[in-house]
């Protein structure tokens, strides 16, 4: 079955254009000069960094507080197509540190709410919504036409989902998880490291670890993690500097402690991106929520 | 300007601080290693600070020409 872009929401007005119609947002108007100018201006990005931007597609999965603010600077940054998926509608209890979405928009679709503050901070930028979880029969299909994926999710089962799917179709994407006052990213790109599991092999058992709502997370935590996220896709998407392939960023508020941990090389056993893949197929692991937004 | 053979001009008097430095960028990026563009610009700021991040980006500055009527044309030889 394949995935919609909603129709429910303005995004409609961009459903009938294929997602990858011709995508020369780059006018070299007085307006976009002046609104990038702070890129242009950086040697390392100019304005060819800018019209890659431009032209680049990065889904966000998860309109949280990891896919709220990689959202944001992703937008603001003019990346020319973002795609958010999230099913979940704004709750009070999101506000604090989801910030994309506002006390106005208590009981919105969470896509549509991103939506619409996306495009307040930048029109140049096309958003298309998929209001839906992700799952295996619905994965591959939300994937395809994005350079660049997002981990936004709050739960086990979507982050090695997202791996998976990402590693059979040979998408990069950045992963990332938060819980109390500590958070932690990685990237993967295909060829050039270890995948999620090679890292963390299997989900961990259900309940063994607490959710985000029985522990607690620190708002601005999304914010910090989230937003080393979008400096991920905008890095990948210029080809700017050093990216986490290969390592592992955790990051702990209480110590203001930033660590960098090399990982293990991908030695070719991992069941999903091994030279000998025992996992094939998607799986649709049992829900749990974890340490995630 | 006979000593030069200008490629390509962009006039940035139309624009402010910091799009002055970002329109005449744009221009250079068009221009191929080695070709001269010509910046028509204003007194003042712009030319106390344009010729500066046009050298900081490599570029080399071959001429300021007074216009003695408030704009400077600025000659730059792209360097990639």
């Amino acid at each position: 079955m394949g995935v919609q872009k909603d129709a429910n929401t303005a995004s409609a007005v961009n459903a009938s254009r294929p997602a990858d119609a011709p995508a020369s947002r780059w006018t070299a108007s007085n307006e976009q000069l002046e609104r990038y100018s702070r890129h242009i201006i950086l040697k390392e990005i100019g304005v060819k960094g800018q019209k890659k931007l431009l032209n680049a597609k990065v889904l966000i999965i998860g309109a949280g507080g990891l896919g709220a603010p990689a959202a944001m600077y992703l937008a603001a940054a003019g990346v020319g197509t973002i795609g958010i998926a999230d099913a979940d509608e704004v709750d009070l209890s999101n506000l604090q540190r989801q910030i994309i979405h506002s006390t106005e928009d208590l009981g919105k679709a969470k896509v549509l709410s991103a939506k619409e503050t996306m495009n307040r901070m930048n029109p140049d930028v096309q958003v298309n919504t998929y209001r839906t979880f992700v799952s295996a029969e619905n994965i591959m299909d939300l994937i395809r036409d994005y350079d660049f994926i997002i981990d936004g999710t709050d739960n086990f089962p979507a982050k090695f989902l997202i791996n998976d799917a990402c590693v059979m179709a040979g998408k990069p994407f950045s992963h990332a998880g938060i819980i109390r006052f500590k958070g932690q990213l990685m990237t993967y790109v295909p060829g050039e490291g270890p995948c999620y599991r090679c890292v963390f092999k299997n989900p961990p058992p259900k309940d063994a670890v607490p959710t985000c709502k029985q522990a607690g997370v620190i708002g601005a935590m999304g914010g910090v993690i989230g937003s080393l996220q979008a400096m991920e896709a905008i890095k990948y998407i210029t080809g700017v500097g050093d990216l986490l392939t290969g390592y592992l960023l955790t990051f702990d508020a209480i110590k203001m402690d930033f660590r960098k941990i090399r990982l293990p090389k991908a030695d070719g056993s991992c069941a999903v991106c091994g030279t000998h893949p025992t996992i094939t197929e998607l799986i649709d692991y049992e829900q749990t929520e974890c340490g995630g937004i | 300007m006979a000593e030069f053979q200008v490629d390509e001009s962009v006039d940035i008097t139309d624009v402010v601080c910091p799009v002055t430095f970002v329109k005449a960028k744009v221009a250079l990026e068009e221009l191929e290693d080695g070709q001269i563009l010509s910046i028509h610009l204003n007194e003042g700021e712009p030319v106390q600070n344009v010729p500066r991040s046009i050298k900081e980006e490599g570029h080399q500055v071959l001429k300021l020409i007074d216009n003695k009527d408030g704009t400077f044309d600025l000659i730059v030889r792209k360097v990639e």
